[in-house]
């Protein structure tokens, strides 16, 4: 039998879910709001909410001391560029575990997962020295090299999990069907697995979008995303919030309209394997 | 030309051995089909032929050329399987073609060769279609097509009926036989399905336990099976195993009787038993008669017309000639 909901009850949760949903919502929000404020009312006490007197000001302070477009087009370069190059590799990894698994396949999911719960920090000093080396500092390639092998785990793992539901005869009739490896990868895989990829695409270029550790180590002038964009208007004073807020609005406003319109995709990637 | 050749092959799954060394020789236009209790290393065994596992020892010829180490899609054999498994993302047409596009057939000839298949397996209407919208023979055809546009060495069936409902079994069981009558082609099938086996095959080969237990035609398996095992699988309703006095005194250690080589009287036989169950087919009769001094009681198959009922006294009477006798090994006597 099912449960019954009454409507009272109905209301309630749908009330509870929204103040939630406003909770964790709220600071994005109120980065927005001060944005477009005046310094002096940033810091107004008591804080101002909605009436105060609205203004772009910040915006074309921020347009004119840095070049916006520069580091946007950084962002897309690195998180757009570590995620193709991941799902290169992932791929090709994942149907090997998920198809022809040999006994260590769990043990090397868990070990590939396990260099997530490494602190970043712990292997600064290799990776720069490392950079040093190789004369990466500072450039798109070395980001975007670093940023696809910190984000390859999750590839390989989502992946793997979406592969597991495509049922292996598929695999095997492409096989006598005549396909080399490579055709049933491109031909058969990678199209029925298409909502997979494109979930985990998507995950993974926020998450690249928004890293900022590395981001903010490993590069200074030329390839500095939109993250170090942000960084750079904090002060330890912290005297400029508006403008701070106004960087910070134009650094998340595109990753957070790709999240509005690819929500479906996003909950399906982060839900998947736990709800069927 | 599509000759198999199985010489001494063997398959373990880690420390588990589950085809100990066998030999087995598939004849050109042959309809073979591999049958036995689930488990019993049938389907291990297509896949075997079919290259989608490893043989760990032996050799596998197909038209002369060892094949052992040959990829599966370099075999020239065609394979149904139990899911039918076709690509979802793909119309019927393109799953057909994808094998032909596969080998680089330009698009006119590709389209030739499908249309072709479609109108011999009544799926013309259906092309554009994609398979989730299919009903499960359809899709069962679907499978065929994409198999015979190939012009394979062999077939390979993998249980491709299991899925389908009582009434369509049937008609796809005509269907593939047609079509083995009109292709010519070796054909080697797999069902746990006796009845399947019997009517389909040309030959039978038995299975239990990765062991070949016997081959032969249909009827070779029905008139003398080699062993307990073979006479109690082929058959149906099942044979009758009678031990003890009862094989005593055709100086045998078991008897089989089948349930057609009795015959039931109300007033006289051999043996005298009371009616359990009756089954009325119309066509025949089924009767479950408990002898004295038997674990199971005996299957009968009567006519139609037969009007006993349960607790009623019959005498059953097997026919002498058809009575197999096997010995403490469960082998046949001759």
């Amino acid at each position: 039998m099912a449960r019954s909901v009454t409507t009272r009850r109905k209301t309630i949760n749908t009330a509870v879910a929204w103040a939630i949903g406003f909770l964790i919502f709220f600071p994005i929000l109120w980065t927005i709001l001060t944005s477009f404020k005046t310094e002096a009312q940033a810091i107004n006490d008591p804080p101002l909410f909605l009436f105060f007197d609205w203004t772009l000001e910040n915006y074309a302070v921020v347009q004119e001391r840095s070049d916006y477009m520069r580091f946007l087009w950084n962002s897309v370069i690195i998180a757009g560029g570590s995620t193709v190059l991941g799902l290169m590799i992932a791929i090709p990894a994942a149907w090997s575990m998920a198809f022809v698994p040999s006994k260590r396949t769990k043990d090397i999911l868990m070990w590939m997962l396990s260099t997530k719960m490494l602190p970043a920090v712990g292997v600064l000093y290799p990776i720069y020295l490392l950079f040093i080396q190789l004369g990466l500092l500072d450039t798109r390639t070395g980001l975007t090299i670093v940023m696809m092998l910190i984000n390859l785990p999750i590839i390989v793992w989502m992946l793997y999990t979406y592969f597991k539901e495509i049922p292996g005869e598929i695999l095997e009739a492409a096989r006598m069907d005549g396909a080399s490896l490579k055709e049933e990868i491109l031909y058969i895989l990678t199209p029925m697995a298409i909502p997979g990829i494109a979930s985990t695409m998507l995950l993974n270029f926020i998450l690249a979008w928004n890293e900022a550790f590395w981001t903010l180590n490993l590069t200074a002038a030329k390839a500095a995303p939109l993250t170090a964009f942000i960084a750079s208007y904090s002060s330890p004073e912290g005297l400029f919030y508006a403008k701070l807020s106004a960087a910070s609005t134009m650094a998340i406003a595109p990753i957070l309209i790709l999240g509005w319109f690819s929500q479906k995709q996003l909950v399906r990637g982060l839900t998947f394997g736990a709800v069927k | 030309m599509g000759q198999i050749t199985l010489n001494q092959i063997t398959k373990s799954f880690g420390d588990v051995q589950v085809i100990p060394p066998l030999d087995l020789q598939i004849n050109d236009g042959e309809f073979v089909v591999f049958v036995g209790p689930s488990g019993c290393g049938k389907s291990t065994l297509l896949r075997l032929i079919a290259g989608l596992e490893d043989t760990t020892s032996g050799e596998i010829n197909i038209d002369g050329r060892d094949a052992t180490e040959v990829p599966p899609a370099k075999r020239g054999l065609a394979m149904v399987f139990q899911s039918y498994a076709l690509y979802p993302h793909m119309s019927v047409r393109k799953n057909i073609a994808f094998p032909l596009r596969m080998a680089g057939l330009d698009k006119a000839a590709q389209d030739a060769k499908v249309e072709a298949a479609a109108k011999v397996l009544n799926l013309t209407d259906y092309l554009e279609r994609r398979p989730g919208q299919l009903s499960g023979g359809q899709r069962q055809r679907v499978a065929i097509g994409r198999a015979i546009v190939r012009e394979p060495a062999a077939f390979l069936f993998d249980e491709p009926l299991s899925n389908l409902d009582a009434a369509l079994r049937v008609n796809m069981r005509l269907e593939i036989s047609e079509l083995h009558q009109s292709l010519e082609t070796t054909m080697i099938y797999v069902t746990h399905d006796q009845v399947e086996a019997m009517t389909m095959a040309d030959k039978i080969v038995v299975l239990q336990a990765g062991v070949i237990e016997q081959v032969g035609s249909p009827l070779d398996l029905y008139h003398t099976p080699k062993n307990k095992f073979v006479a109690g699988f082929i058959g149906s309703p099942k044979m009758n195993f009678l031990m003890g006095g009862y094989a005593a005194e055709f100086d045998a250690t078991t008897i089989g009787v089948r349930p057609e080589h009795l015959s039931v009287s109300a007033t006289e036989g051999k043996w005298q038993g009371k009616v359990g169950v009756s089954e009325h087919l119309g066509s025949d009769t089924f009767l479950y008669v408990d002898i004295e001094g038997l674990d199971e009681p005996l299957t009968v198959r009567s006519s139609g017309e037969v009007a006993l009922r349960h607790g009623d006294i019959v005498h059953l009477t097997p026919d002498p000639e058809k009575i197999h006798r096997f010995d403490n090994q469960g082998l046949r006597m001759a």
